[in-house]
């Protein structure tokens, strides 16, 4: 910021050409508010105009450059002062000089690598965002602009259900069974728990979503556990032989695809957790992990072969190859 | 791989419950009756005895039905035994009312019905929530205090079962 009124600044504005038809996405910032970003996936082309506005008619503007960068960073919160930069891109768009006048530029990052996820959480984010610069003597003049990333998957083509018998000898023998171990964010996960043996007196059972984010490496390693959702499944005292259903849609919460070693950086994994308890109070629990993903929305004729691009980066599947033949025959219709 | 619009919700399928499991006595019935209370021995050598009575059908417990005598010091003899053996972390006891144990009360003291009613309220809470954990099952001087005509306080503290079998 520059305090003294003499002297020449500017304004700085960042306009993507598709700002109309581009889709929106909501994501949380870091005090948890939720702001509207425009959603990009990999492989697509980030492009527009960087306006530069002089704040004084008339008088010039020297710089030592305007450019604008593309960037992919993580940021670990206890240690702000290193950005871990995956991606990162630079468009000159003027050498140094001087501008007489407001000025606009243009600018495009052609079918850009957005290998992961936007992600905001306890300890760690993970953000994309265009910066434009007014390179200055003293203080430069920039601008940033956030955007956000989501991954896309489709069906893995191996999804086997969880199914598992577990319990404590002599007391409590449950089998229980989950349909799939890889759901997406508005998937159903459907299931059941079977009672072999039970020898406690049982009270309730519920069933946990629980988020871990874990940062760091080595001997520093942070693990944050959140409880996303809490669904009671049975309400009384079982018996032997007792099929207790489950079916809980995960739509309703708010949750990210799994995220695994993201750049060596961080992870953010979910469980399943199964709660037995009994009527002292005592809790018996078995935990599982699950992968979630996340689901394309249908590919419209608008978003035609560039989405498609960004939607090929999946965990291999059959399907990619009939996506991209019917978005080339929708181009070319 | 066809891409639903609508995820398959069914139940999955399960089993068809005997009717016997479904109808019969369930398999963790384990019950403790704390009452009873008797006044023994005369002047300052006086203490309260209740009648324990433990009806069960685990198979852990030897005796599905069992009474045994016990007064208060022997219900902090067991809870000291688990602490100091188990990881379980014990309930507490009623308390020890050490101002009733004071000379010159108006009152009866330890020997009061009201204290007494409420101590064996007290006891009986406490055996039944420590019974039912699966770790104090495990315990030999649980099965001791429930099922032995007398406590042997020169016991060898011990495990009744294999503890590696038990988690799965």
């Amino acid at each position: 910021m520059s305090f003294f009124s003499f002297g020449q600044s500017a304004e700085i504005d960042v306009v993507l050409t598709d700002a109309e038809t581009r889709k929106k996405a909501e994501h949380k910032t870091e005090d948890g508010k939720k702001d509207k970003y425009f959603l990009f996936y990999d492989g697509e082309t980030v492009a527009g105009k960087v306006n530069v506005t002089l704040k004084n008619p008339g008088k010039r503007l020297e710089h030592q450059g305007i450019k604008i960068e593309f960037v992919g960073q993580i940021e670990l919160y206890y240690d702000r002062g290193n950005h871990h930069e995956f991606v990162s891109l630079v468009k000159d768009l003027a050498r140094p000089g001087e501008l007489t006048q407001s000025q606009t530029f243009d600018f495009e990052f052609t079918h850009v690598e957005k290998p992961y996820e936007s992600y905001t959480g306890q300890n760690v984010k993970l953000r994309y965002f265009l910066r434009a610069t007014v390179s200055r003597r003293l203080n430069d003049i920039s601008k940033e602009m956030d955007i956000v990333v989501h991954t896309l998957s489709t069906y893995p083509e191996l999804n086997s259900s969880i199914k598992m018998e577990v319990g404590i000898e002599d007391c409590l023998h449950i089998e229980f069974e989950y349909n799939k171990s890889k759901y997406h964010l508005k998937d159903v996960i459907v299931g059941k728990i079977y009672f072999l043996l039970v020898r406690i007196k049982i009270k309730h059972m519920e069933i946990d979503i629980i988020k871990r984010e874990t940062t760091g490496t080595g001997p520093s390693v942070y693990h944050e556990n959140d409880t996303i959702a809490k669904y009671e499944i049975m309400d009384g005292a079982p018996v032997r032989g007792e099929s207790i259903p489950i079916r809980l849609f995960l739509a309703g919460y708010e949750m990210t695809p799994t995220m695994r070693d993201i750049n060596k950086k961080f992870s953010v994994r979910y469980y399943l957790n199964l709660v037995l308890i009994d009527e002292e109070e005592r809790r018996y629990f078995k935990q599982q992990e699950i992968t979630l993903w996340r689901k394309g929305d249908v590919v419209r004729k608008s978003m035609s072969s560039q989405a498609t691009i960004g939607a090929q980066r999946f965990e291999g599947s059959v399907s990619s190859e009939s996506a991209l033949e019917k978005a080339a025959r929708e181009d070319s219709a | 791989m066809s891409d639903p619009t609508v995820a398959d919700t069914r139940r999955l399928n399960s089993k068809p419950q005997d009717l016997t499991d479904a109808y019969g006595p369930p398999s963790n019935f384990l019950e403790i009756d704390v009452y009873d209370p008797q006044t023994v021995g005369v002047g300052r050598n006086r203490f309260t005895t209740y009648e324990v009575r433990m009806r069960t059908n685990l198979p852990i417990f030897k005796l599905k039905d069992s009474i045994v005598r016990r007064r208060y010091s022997d219900f902090e003899w067991l809870k000291n035994e688990l602490e100091r053996d188990s990881k379980i972390v014990v309930p507490p006891l009623p308390g020890k009312a050490l101002k009733r144990l004071l000379p010159f009360r108006g009152d009866e003291g330890i020997f009061e019905e009201a204290f007494i009613e409420e101590r064996r309220v007290g006891l009986e809470q406490f055996i039944n929530r420590i019974a039912g954990h699966p770790l104090a099952q495990n315990e030999r001087c649980l099965h001791m205090f429930l099922q032995d005509e007398s406590l042997d306080r020169n016991y060898i503290p011990g495990k009744v079962r294999d503890p590696e079998a038990r988690c799965a």
